[in-house]
């Protein structure tokens, strides 16, 4: 066997913390040779991303190679000046960032981004052959209409799009090695697919080796032809794709694979009579004027029931929830609680009604005051609609952390910063549930979470949806999530209800062909799945 | 601050700390400091350096160090309470334009825009000469005029904030307004707002001083640095170098702030270096 292209071999990577340095990595090895694709998954803060940039001998602002090697192609890495090191980045090693849209210059067109590492940087070609190979780059892709897409702006394209006009970015110079994190995590399901065809057809042309850094164990069934499990910055266990499947070894592996298959029971329908704590009825909405984003959506939810409402991005779903909460008046219809109507806007509501409908946000980041502690994230509601004060005030806060489980000792003085991404989600929920309300929307609560830690959040949340008889409206683009927590589901497509059904109903056939779509492209662990469905939508 | 947090301070923002501490301490007990009274003619016009005085006196026979010590009460006094009233002014409606948008925003923004116009240093000259020079007239003009300024930053960051995801929360638990803005969105932007202040005191005591050095700012008899160049400038061509003494400590004092926030906009960025 020949040396492998990439050989890491017990690295430590630490990050400061105040004035301490605490490992973030702790003595990996990893080799990786040419052609081949390494898959790593592991939560967040599992030292994924950290480790991932190693590989190209880079480390981010407050974290420091501790100790190890890293050799590539047989040069040392880390021994190198920053200058070799940098000849090197780009041209024999590129990097797919998770974010797109974050990563282009918003003020140049994608084919002068394009040729700036291959022309200006590393001087390995003409300008005119760039754009001939960058064209040829965009149809290997599958970019629609290759000729001509390089010559917008990042703006002008889709997000799924952008990102495959990234990895041709990261292809322009031929690396050898390409180091891809997380390049579908914030795309639907249905762009998810396509970007994940193009980039495993575009590494298996080209013959590069990859690192794929993922959470989302299906979607790297699909990609590696090896998975390495990170947790906190260790290695769990690493194996051949199939027999990582098949048969992990570790009991963490094994959790992440039972994460996936979880449903909740069904619970029985409300009786036919009973008036429903919310009425969505024939809503139409708009930003300006003539440009409906909803028409005529409308359903039910009764107490104690959770109701998703899925979509892809631009499909309406979180207008649905401005409309709900008053933010955004509708132009149409109406929204009734218990029966009542609930003035269209946020002003005319009193603040009985105002509390009976709650909010959890999709980015704990910025849902919570960074500047505020637990004590008055929490403590504002209940003062605000209760008016409790001093000592019967602190109890409820206590009360309120005990019962999404965080030790109120430990966190009620703690800001925002200092909690973890599902801890601060625990937060949110707290937050939401001080008010007291009826309903709470939840906008894509868990779709920032790793899937351990979303699989805490959805128990935590039926566990008090019983407790209290709360009504969710579930705002996601994860079937999985749906699948759940869901009794109903609402499947929204172009600003209106394309089908509404039990949750059991909802994923047995036969379904609306939207429905079909979105269904079909949720990856499923069979690392043949993508080859296999991608091969049935072209003969379809 | 301990030790080591000392040691870690660049020693161009520990110099700026010490000399905005000397002229600090300098400006509050100036009475005690001073040899001699800011307006009390002591001696001959134009007595040379050393001797009983210190650094000479000027045309009128005043102590030129001990209108240099007054000096620092007054014109930094006067530039502080500038600032300090072109903030309060400048957040306030910054706050309030972020918080509303709409009309009321295009409103003052626009407004605002007409008065960064005009050239501020000739507006204030207009101004002045329109209203007369008492040091609240001085205060009030410059102080509007630097607002602008406050307005702007305060605006363009709290509006980040304000499409913050706690701030909708807030919104949608019915908050009132100046709740929102003093409890969500203010705690968020201090850290730019109190390097600005900094910044802006240092224009706002260039200006000062400017428009006393033009004769329209701090009045005689009122020890000032600015006036003070103006009222030895001419010694300059005997080759003296007395109005290059309080020109010198407008420099220090502004390089010095400069230095100090400079430091503090880089803690705050969380850049290694």
């Amino acid at each position: 066997m020949t040396d492998p292209l990439l050989s890491i071999r017990d690295l430590w990577i630490e990050g400061r913390q105040g004035r301490d340095w605490q490992p973030i990595v702790k003595g990996i090895d990893l080799d990786l040779h040419r052609g081949e694709v390494l898959g790593l998954i592991g939560e967040s803060g599992a030292g994924k991303s950290t480790l991932g940039l190693a590989a190209m001998g880079y480390t981010r602002d407050g974290t420091r190679i501790a100790g190890g090697d890293i050799r590539f192609d047989g040069q040392d890495l880390l021994g190198l000046s920053a200058r070799r090191r940098r000849a090197l980045r780009g041209k024999r090693i590129a990097y797919v960032a998770q974010s797109a849209a974050a990563n282009f210059n918003p003020a140049h067109r994608l084919i002068d981004q394009y040729a700036e590492a291959p022309v200006a940087i590393h001087h390995l070609m003409k300008r005119p052959e760039a754009l001939r190979e960058a064209q040829a780059l965009y149809e290997t892709l599958r970019l629609p209409n290759p000729q001509e897409i390089g010559f917008r702006y990042p703006h002008e394209v889709s997000g799924g799009q952008l990102q495959r006009a990234m990895t041709a970015m990261a292809m322009a110079c031929k690396p050898d090695l390409i180091i891809f994190d997380e390049p579908t995590t914030a795309l639907d399901v249905t762009t998810q697919i396509e970007v994940l065809s193009a980039i495993k057809g575009a590494v298996r042309e080209v013959g590069t080796a990859a690192i794929y850094i993922t959470h989302d164990l299906a979607v790297v069934a699909q990609m590696a032809d090896r998975i390495k499990i990170l947790l906190r910055g260790e290695e769990v266990e690493e194996q051949e794709t199939s027999a990582m499947l098949s048969a992990p070894q570790e009991d963490y592996s094994r959790s992440l694979w039972a994460v996936r298959s979880h449903a909740a029971p069904a619970r029985p329908a409300p009786p036919a009579e009973a008036v429903p704590v919310l009425r969505v009825r024939d809503v139409g909405a708009e930003y300006t004027r003539g440009t409906p984003v909803l028409q005529e959506v409308g359903f039910d939810i009764h107490a104690g029931r959770t109701l998703a409402v899925v979509g892809e991005s631009g499909s309406g779903k979180s207008t649905l929830a401005r409309v709900i909460t008053g933010l955004l008046p509708p132009s149409d219809g109406a929204i009734e609680l218990d029966g009542a109507p609930l003035p269209p806007q946020l002003a005319g509501r009193s603040k009985d009604q105002l509390r009976q409908v709650q909010m959890i946000y999709q980015s704990a980041d910025t849902a919570l005051n960074p500047k505020q502690t637990i004590r008055e994230i929490i403590g504002r509601p209940i003062r605000f609609y209760r008016g409790l004060r001093g000592a019967a005030l602190e109890d409820r806060i206590r009360e309120l952390l005990t019962a999404i489980e965080l030790d109120p000792d430990t966190f009620i003085d703690r800001r925002p910063g200092a909690l973890s991404g599902g801890q601060k989600q625990r937060i949110g929920i707290a937050r939401a549930l001080a008010a007291e309300p009826r309903v709470i929307l939840c906008d894509e609560v868990t779709s920032a979470l790793d899937q351990i830690v979303a699989e805490g959040i959805l128990t935590l949340l039926r566990r008090l949806q019983e407790e209290h008889d709360l009504a969710y409206i579930f705002i996601t683009h994860d079937l999985a999530t749906v699948r759940a927590i869901a009794d109903d589901v609402v499947v929204m497509q172009e600003g209106r209800v394309v089908e509404q059904a039990p949750r059991d109903a909802m994923f047995a056939p036969p379904h609306h062909p939207y429905t079909e779509q979105l269904l079909g492209s949720v990856p499923e662990m069979d690392p043949d799945w993508l080859d296999r469905t991608v091969a049935q939508r072209a003969k379809a | 601050m301990d030790l080591h947090a000392v040691k870690s301070t660049p020693p161009t923002a520990l110099f700026g700390m010490a000399v905005i501490l000397l002229v600090a301490l300098t400006g509050l007990f100036a009475p005690f400091i001073a040899p001699y009274g800011e307006t009390e003619v002591v001696g001959l016009g134009f007595e040379p350096w050393g001797g009983d005085y210190l650094l000479g006196t000027d045309s009128l026979g005043r102590d030129i160090a001990s209108r240099l010590i007054f000096g620092a009460r007054n014109s930094v006094g006067i530039a502080l309470a500038t600032t300090v009233l072109a903030f309060l002014a400048g957040t306030a409606l910054g706050l309030l334009a972020a918080g509303l948008g709409g009309w009321t925003d295009q409103i003052l923004a626009r407004l605002i825009d007409l008065l960064i116009s005009i050239p501020s240093l000739v507006f204030a000259l207009l101004l002045l000469s329109i209203f007369g020079t008492s040091i609240p007239m001085l205060v009030l003009i410059v102080a509007v005029l630097e607002m602008t300024r406050v307005f702007r930053l305060t605006r363009a960051v709290a509006m980040d904030v304000a499409v913050m995801d706690y701030v909708e929360a807030a919104r949608l638990r019915g908050e009132g307004l100046f709740w929102v803005l003093r409890r969500e969105v203010l705690p968020n932007i201090t850290a730019p707002l109190v390097a600005e202040f900094g910044l802006r005191f240092c224009f706002v005591f260039l200006a000062i001083s400017a428009l006393s050095f033009l004769g329209l700012g701090i009045q005689q008899p009122t020890a000032d640095w600015g006036s003070m160049v103006r009222d030895t400038a001419q010694l300059i061509t005997f080759g003296e170098v007395v109005p290059l003494l309080p020109a010198g400590c407008i420099a220090l004092l502004t390089v010095s702030i400069n230095f100090v926030v400079d430091w503090m906009l880089h803690r705050a960025s969380g850049l290694e270096d």
